[in-house]
């Protein structure tokens, strides 16, 4: 999700570092998206941005550098996350907040304002969502509550771009003036214990850069940096007691026996007082709102289910159906330029590489692109239309039979498009043991890489018709299986108490044409420039480990052979005996005849195998291999020499299955698993995970394997 | 007491007391969830273990055993 490296700015007079903070799914990374040309990732659900990405731009004299923090419904840590951000307001050097409020739901949005009061630094904030407002008749005093609560408020909408220039000249503004303190007013009895601490300070001459109004706050709420910093002082003797008197006078006068509860519902009074002030609604909210409607049938306790089943096998379907239109094409394209390119080369050794290995490697893996950009379109749509919630929302009651979280779903279901993502986006989670636990069974739902492997093998071995149901039940059982690994973890390795679940529903949102694209283009040109990049190279490995070292006494000895026989079917059998002979004896033939034992009871051949681990480095090197093996091979004969038909031709049935089951359930790739080592906290997790999913794979794929011998 | 969990579809009460350790309450609170707060039941998850209750604008979605620990009046 860093797109966006963090790079430092020149220290001069005019940089004004601001940190970007607001409840989730306000659309802080949408904000700063409109301002400068980055392009974070957007989404319609709470912890799309799980940790802090910083953004540079230049405007008037001035450089800006926007630290896009997660998104947080209050400063209490909760998960680690919102742990970021409320580090990062007290711990980093910033010169003020931009705090983003949702302008259709201010009151829910000033709870966290209001906390934000208390740190003690310059703030801008940015009436966010005002075109939404609008249309829903809401209209905020922007004027009024700059006025009200003494910190400058700016209407935008970063969907429209409109108030950017606005926002930008009140940061320069604000960030020009001195220091001015915040208008937030409680009731009279904190004030009035307010009132005596400041005092009490004021008498001993306490120094310090922040107003003792602040101090005396932060104080009373308990805020342990504040404790611990004036713990060490000599009046704390005295001060002490006079807090504890302060807190139960608060706790009494709250009839509650947690100060911070009594300082939320003073919060929430004051929040309600501000907005009664300069919110008005037009048109009082009808009763029941779109979102609600649309509600009513999508998480309907009996038809919820089946229509979020419904919608993703339609997604398989597309992806199968409509991603198989252009692929003859693309094919075609591929074996066109191949063709065209080994003529102009004439070594032999330099053509088959780049014919053979470089086109096609990357021609194999190319090829699926149209089945990546379909599944990807309905992931975006997922994330950005408001439903992901929603199935977490109806899964989570079955998840939480498995041991997992509601919330794991929406990891989970980020790992339909990458493994990377899904083992950031875990960090939603509270409790270090269901991250973990989520972090295992990631790798269970089967990534966009895999999905050219599976479109291979199904449409090699299945009818057009049934292959997107095909598709469907490998990423259901994938699923499956995941939720049973899950419990069986949960019963073994990750015991412990439920965590809680409380989760918002966001508003359901038409995705914008532009985001959708946006996002989807975004993933593709990463999925071709990995294909141009890293499979290329990976392509020209297999191809050179696949054709040396040369056995010239063999060339030679067929090469009179072929001389010899008098039918030219003789000469294209013997030619096709020579080719499978030298490639077995090839670097990596040895290296697969060696693994072959250990795969031998799967059904797979050493190429089967040596394209499997190669697959650890990425699942689209499994394609590109088998794309080089078999373009080397065995299917100089027939005419028909796509990949599919050499597959169908070459692989038996049973072998088949068992591959899949590997390919659904070993580990994702290098780089997932260098990300899921960062997240699970250390090495030795990796291992665990190594040798969790390879032995399931194994003992799984054998008994499919099995099992398909005994039906065929 | 009447708890959250124990509530019908479509109805509308007032939040009395928060129980639970501490942290739980104030994940209640940022949502809003706090005393005298008004909560309508949206939908319920099938098997009720799930259910939906709107605070304010705002949808949030807990579990039963989380809305066993929001005790509530009818309003």
């Amino acid at each position: 999700m860093n797109e966006i490296e963090s790079k430092t700015c020149p220290v001069i007079a005019n940089h004004i570092k601001i940190a970007l903070v607001g409840q989730p799914n306000v659309g802080k990374s949408m904000l700063i998206n409109s301002v400068s040309n980055a392009h974070l990732h957007v989404g319609n659900f709470s912890g799309v941005t799980v940790d802090k990405t910083e953004v540079l731009f230049d405007y008037k004299d001035y450089h800006f550098t926007v630290v896009d923090l997660p998104g947080t419904y209050a400063l209490n840590d909760y998960s680690i996350e919102e742990r970021v951000t409320s580090e990062y307001l007290s711990d980093n050097d910033y010169d003020l907040i931009i705090n983003v409020v949702d302008s259709t739901n201010l009151e829910k949005n000033l709870q966290l304002t209001a906390e934000l009061m208390s740190v003690g630094k310059k703030m801008v904030i940015a009436l966010n969502m005002t075109d939404e407002a609008q249309k829903e008749g809401i209209e905020v005093n922007a004027t009024y509550m700059s006025q009200l609560i003494g910190i400058s408020c700016v209407k935008v909408s970063a969907v429209t771009k409109t108030g950017i220039e606005e926002m930008i000249n009140a940061i320069i503004k604000e960030f020009e003036t001195t220091s001015v303190e915040h208008k937030l007013i409680f009731s009279e009895a904190v004030e009035e214990e307010i009132e005596k601490i400041v005092s009490y300070l004021q008498k001993h001459k306490y120094k310090s850069r922040n107003s003792y109004r602040n101090i005396a706050i932060n104080l009373l709420k308990g805020n342990k940096k504040i404790y611990a910093k004036l713990h060490d002082e000599p009046l704390w003797i005295e001060l002490q007691p006079i807090l504890i008197e302060s807190s139960r006078h608060i706790e009494l006068h709250h009839d509650c026996d947690d100060v911070k509860e009594a300082f939320a519902a003073e919060y929430s009074a004051f929040n309600r007082g501000v907005v009664a002030e300069v919110v008005s609604e037009k048109n009082a909210e009808p009763k029941k709102t779109l979102t609600e409607k649309i509600d009513n049938v999508l998480i309907h306790p009996i038809l919820g289910i089946p229509i979020f089943l419904f919608l993703m096998w339609g997604l398989f379907q597309l992806t199968f159906e409509i991603g198989a239109i252009p692929m003859d094409y693309i094919d075609a394209f591929f074996g066109w330029f191949g063709d065209t390119v080994g003529a102009t080369i004439a070594n032999d050794d330099i053509r088959s590489l780049i014919v053979d290995g470089i086109i096609g490697g990357v021609g194999a893996v190319v090829l699926f692109t149209p089945n990546i950009i379909i599944l990807f379109i309905g992931i975006a749509l997922l994330e950005s239309t408001g439903y992901m919630s929603r199935v977490a929302f109806l899964l989570d009651g079955f998840f939480h039979k498995f041991g997992l979280h509601g919330q794991s779903f929406i990891p989970l279901v980020t790992g339909f498009g990458c493994s990377i993502p899904a083992y950031m986006s875990a960090r939603i989670l509270k409790n270090d043991r269901d991250r973990l636990l989520t972090l295992f069974i990631i790798g269970f739902m089967s990534c966009g890489a895999r999905l050219p492997v599976y479109v291979l093998f199904v449409g090699a071995f299945f009818s057009p018709e049934m292959a997107g149901n095909i598709l469907f039940i490998i990423y259901i059982s994938g699923a499956m299986l995941g939720l049973i690994a899950a419990k069986v973890l949960k019963l073994t390795a990750f015991k412990g108490v439920d965590e809680p679940f409380v989760m918002e529903m966001p508003k359901y949102r038409l995705p914008s044409f532009k985001l959708v694209w946006h996002t989807v283009l975004t993933k593709t040109m990463m999925y071709l420039k990995k294909a141009g990049t890293f499979i290329a190279g990976a392509s020209m490995l297999i191809w050179f480990l696949s054709n040396y070292p040369h056995n010239t006494v063999l060339e030679e000895e067929y090469a009179t052979k072929i001389e010899k026989a008098l039918h030219v079917e003789d000469k294209a059998a013997l030619q096709n005996k020579l080719d499978e002979t030298l490639l077995e004896q090839s670097y990596l033939g040895s290296i697969g005849k060696f693994s072959e034992p250990i795969f031998a009871p799967l059904g797979f051949d050493w190429k089967m195998s040596v394209a499997l681990q190669a697959g650890l480095a990425a699942k689209e090197v499994v394609v590109s291999t088998l794309g080089v093996l078999y373009s080397l091979g065995a299917d100089v004969d027939e005419g028909n020499n796509s990949l599919i038909s050499a597959i169908s031709k070459n692989i038996p049935f049973p072998s088949a299955v068992a591959f899949i089951v590997v390919i659904m359930i070993y580990l994702p790739c290098l780089a997932a698993s260098v990300v899921f080592t960062r997240e699970a906290g250390g090495i030795k997790y990796f291992f665990y995970l190594l040798g969790f999913t390879s032995v399931i794979a194994y003992v799984l794929a054998f008994v499919a394997y099995n099992l398909a011998v005994a039906l065929t | 007491m009447k708890k959250l969990s124990d509530c019908q579809k479509a109805c509308k009460v007032k939040v009395v007391k928060l129980s639970g350790d501490s942290e739980l309450r104030q994940r209640f609170i940022s949502f809003g969830i706090m005393k005298e707060a008004t909560l309508e039941i949206l939908e319920h998850a099938p098997g009720k273990s799930t259910i939906e209750v709107k605070v304010g604008k705002m949808r949030i979605a807990l579990r039963a055993k989380e809305a066993e620990l929001i005790e509530v009046e009818k309003i």
